[in-house]
């Protein structure tokens, strides 16, 4: 069993005899620290840190209180905004607006036909194209969505599983005809294909097929991408579905050591892969329940990292994450209030020690977000950022009774979660992942949660303002919202019709066959023939039409 | 006799939160549900519809694709000679209400529809008026 000594083994063995405090003492006095007056706003100075001598301590195992040192003295955290809508050429001009606006990461949303690997001119595709993302079909599209954006001075999100091989694909091969070496190329590729058979439900292929192109992309990027983070291991959407935040921390745990034992069977050792792995979660509306979540998260990792998989690199231990505030707690009744449940769910990420930040917009109940609401959201951020003084402290709810026993509790429901994985994985978590979709565990608990919470909603056990209770106001709603028309669809129809008439037919079907004939062989990298596929304008329906032919597609067994 | 429910999700839309809490809500209220699972086109939808022999069908749809979709669903009904009424859920913005509704979408649930007011609606649409 895991055991965690708090006072002999903090930060390492090679530095046993150094306490928690000492260690983060030197670490801190090693970090840059950004320009600031790190007081209160009547003046009153400001440690770094505070807490007795044998507390645990920020950037020193096992991270509870942050993965850094210095947290935001050091450097805030990535003000990163999810867009995507109608054409690539539509959001660029969005990406540059947030670009304009202060944002300091790009993060790209896919329309439904993209992420189920669906060209636009797909039957299925109808009435879906640009709608919920943006549409991508080619090398084309993937060179008009980042024109003129310097993709060395800002990274990039790609929010894409199922294709994800295939968007890694265009995105080396859209590089590297600007002249951008892959190498050079840093970003993160969501890549998280368990968490689409638990809760998002954007698959195609069955899980055991999927999860060989996730240990190809893997490979791939230990190798010749040092800058790329592989998955961005996601409890988001697990919440979202309807779990509790209980159940998004484990089970997103429990995915990421999937993927550490799926890189372990490609040969990639733990401190190959783990390094590789960031996380992304939610902010829900439960303030301390939220911050006890990343809190515990940052343990959990740390030790099954450390002590299970045998991780000596430090930077395998320490969970780096994400935050989007919560979608499923926007109400489409009086939606400006929409703008306080986004603040304080952000200012739960913020004080849990996110890295990384999306705040959504306060018409997301009705629509895609307008430029207006989107920016709104942003300067939210901004306003936690830079008014409020809370980047002065690292983990400043630590040492509350309250916030640490429930970051307790948390571990110790976590625990309990894992061992039942581990319980249906015959000791393997990867193992325990795929079974427990396939007999459609993960679902069947989600729905259950998302049930039992709704109850509560319809019988008024708890309120939702603006919806159950306070329903003044509600009548007054009028909201512009954003509008993606059926001529954007046409748009991209279009721009389609020329890429398959421009480019050389020939070339795409032997760059197809050579793919049909690599996926047939498990031991094949299938990347390098991706990205020659995606050089010839192969589009993303026909990369993977030829790789449904191999593996095959999956069909939920529909449950309620 | 209970009311007979197809839940159901049509294109390429994987959110299926809405469908399975709704459903068993229909269920608590005494209603048969049957649920397609998901990626459903308009057809399979009609079909299974007729089929089931279900009193009302309820689309589930967050994607934005409404109001291409749902007047394909209640078409293909229509063209096999089937009258069961077709109500939608989702995120639907209010300018979108009475087109849909013009194109033969019995009642729309937006965010935050209580379970009272989807159980109440389908039954009133399904009674019929004396």
């Amino acid at each position: 069993m895991l055991v965690w000594n708090r006072v002999l083994n903090v930060g390492g063995d090679h530095v046993a005899a150094e306490s928690a405090q000492e260690r983060w003492r030197r670490l801190f006095h090693a970090a840059p620290i950004r320009p600031g007056r790190f007081t209160t706003m009547s003046g009153i100075p400001l440690a770094p840190v505070y807490g007795p001598s044998d507390a645990e301590f920020p950037g020193v195992y096992p991270y509870t209180r942050g993965v850094h040192s210095s947290m935001y003295r050091t450097k805030l955290w990535t003000m990163r905004m999810f867009a995507g809508f109608g054409t690539a050429t539509d959001t660029n001009a969005r990406f540059r607006e947030i670009i304009r606006s202060g944002g300091t990461g790009l993060s790209t949303a896919f329309d439904m036909p993209t992420l189920l690997g669906l060209d636009s001119d797909d039957p299925m595709s109808l009435g879906e194209v640009g709608r919920c993302g943006v549409a991508i079909d080619s090398l084309v599209d993937v060179r008009d969505l980042f024109e003129g954006i310097d993709l060395g001075a800002i990274t990039t999100s790609m929010t894409i599983n199922s294709p994800a091989a295939v968007m890694l694909a265009l995105f080396v091969a859209q590089a590297e005809e600007s002249g951008v070496a892959r190498a050079r190329l840093g970003g993160t590729l969501q890549n998280d294909i368990l968490k689409e058979y638990q809760a998002q439900k954007e698959f195609v292929f069955p899980p055991r097929q999927s999860m060989r192109l996730v240990r190809d992309t893997i490979a791939f990027t230990a190798a010749e991408m040092p800058k790329w983070n592989s998955i961005s291991v996601s409890g988001y959407h697990i919440r979202e579905a309807g779990s509790t935040a209980a159940e998004e921390l484990a089970f997103t745990l429990a995915n990421g050591f999937a993927y550490v034992e799926l890189a372990g069977q490609a040969g990639l050792g733990v401190d190959a892969v783990a390094p590789r792995l960031s996380f992304f979660f939610n902010a829900h509306i439960d303030f301390f329940e939220e911050i006890a979540k990343y809190r515990a998260a940052r343990r959990i990792w740390a030790k099954w990292m450390r002590e299970h998989y045998g991780a000596a690199d430090e930077r395998s231990w320490q969970l780096r994450f994400h935050t989007q505030t919560a979608g499923v707690s926007l109400t489409a009744q009086q939606p400006e209030i929409n703008i306080a449940r986004t603040a304080i769910e952000a200012l739960a990420g913020v004080l849990g020690g996110t890295q990384s930040l999306h705040t959504n917009s306060m018409d997301e109940a009705l629509a895609l977000p307008s430029e207006r609401a989107a920016r709104i959201a942003l300067r939210t951020q901004q306003i936690i950022a830079h008014e409020t003084n809370v980047t002065n402290v690292a983990d400043p709810l630590g040492g509350s009774w309250f916030v640490e026993e429930l970051t307790d509790e948390m571990e110790r429901e976590a625990e309990v979660i894992f061992a039942q994985i581990a319980k249906m994985g015959e000791g393997s978590m990867l193992e325990g992942c795929v079974r427990g979709i396939e007999e459609n565990w993960f679902q069947g608990r989600i729905a259950d949660s998302a049930y039992e919470l709704e109850r509560s909603f319809n019988s008024g056990e708890r309120v939702i303002v603006g919806v159950n209770a306070f329903l003044e106001g509600n009548d007054e709603d009028d909201m512009a919202t954003l509008r993606i028309t059926h001529e954007d669809e046409q748009k991209q129809l279009r721009r389609l019709e020329k890429v398959r008439h421009d480019r050389d037919g020939e070339q795409v079907g032997r760059a197809l066959e050579r793919l049909r004939g690599e996926a047939s062989d498990p031991d094949v990298n299938l990347m390098p023939a991706l990205i020659d596929a995606a050089k010839t304008y192969a589009t993303v329906g026909e990369m993977m039409n030829a790789l449904v032919g191999v593996f095959g597609r999956h069909v939920e067994v529909p449950s309620l | 006799m209970s009311v007979r429910v197809l839940v159901a999700k049509v294109g390429l839309d994987g959110h299926d939160r809405g469908i399975k809490v709704v459903a068993r809500l229909l269920r608590d209220a005494g209603m048969e549900v049957v649920y397609t699972g998901l990626f459903q086109t308009p057809e399979t939808v009609a079909s299974a519809a007729i089929q089931e022999d279900v009193d009302v069908v309820g689309l589930s749809m967050l994607s934005g694709a409404h109001m291409t979709l749902a007047p394909l669903v209640v078409n293909a009904l229509r063209e096999r000679g089937s009258d069961i009424p077709v109500v939608l859920g989702g995120i639907v913005p209010p300018r979108d209400l009475d087109e849909l509704k013009a194109l033969g979408v019995a009642a729309v649930f937006g965010p935050g529809a209580s379970a009272h007011e989807i159980v109440n609606t389908i039954t009133s649409i399904v009674t019929p008026t004396p």
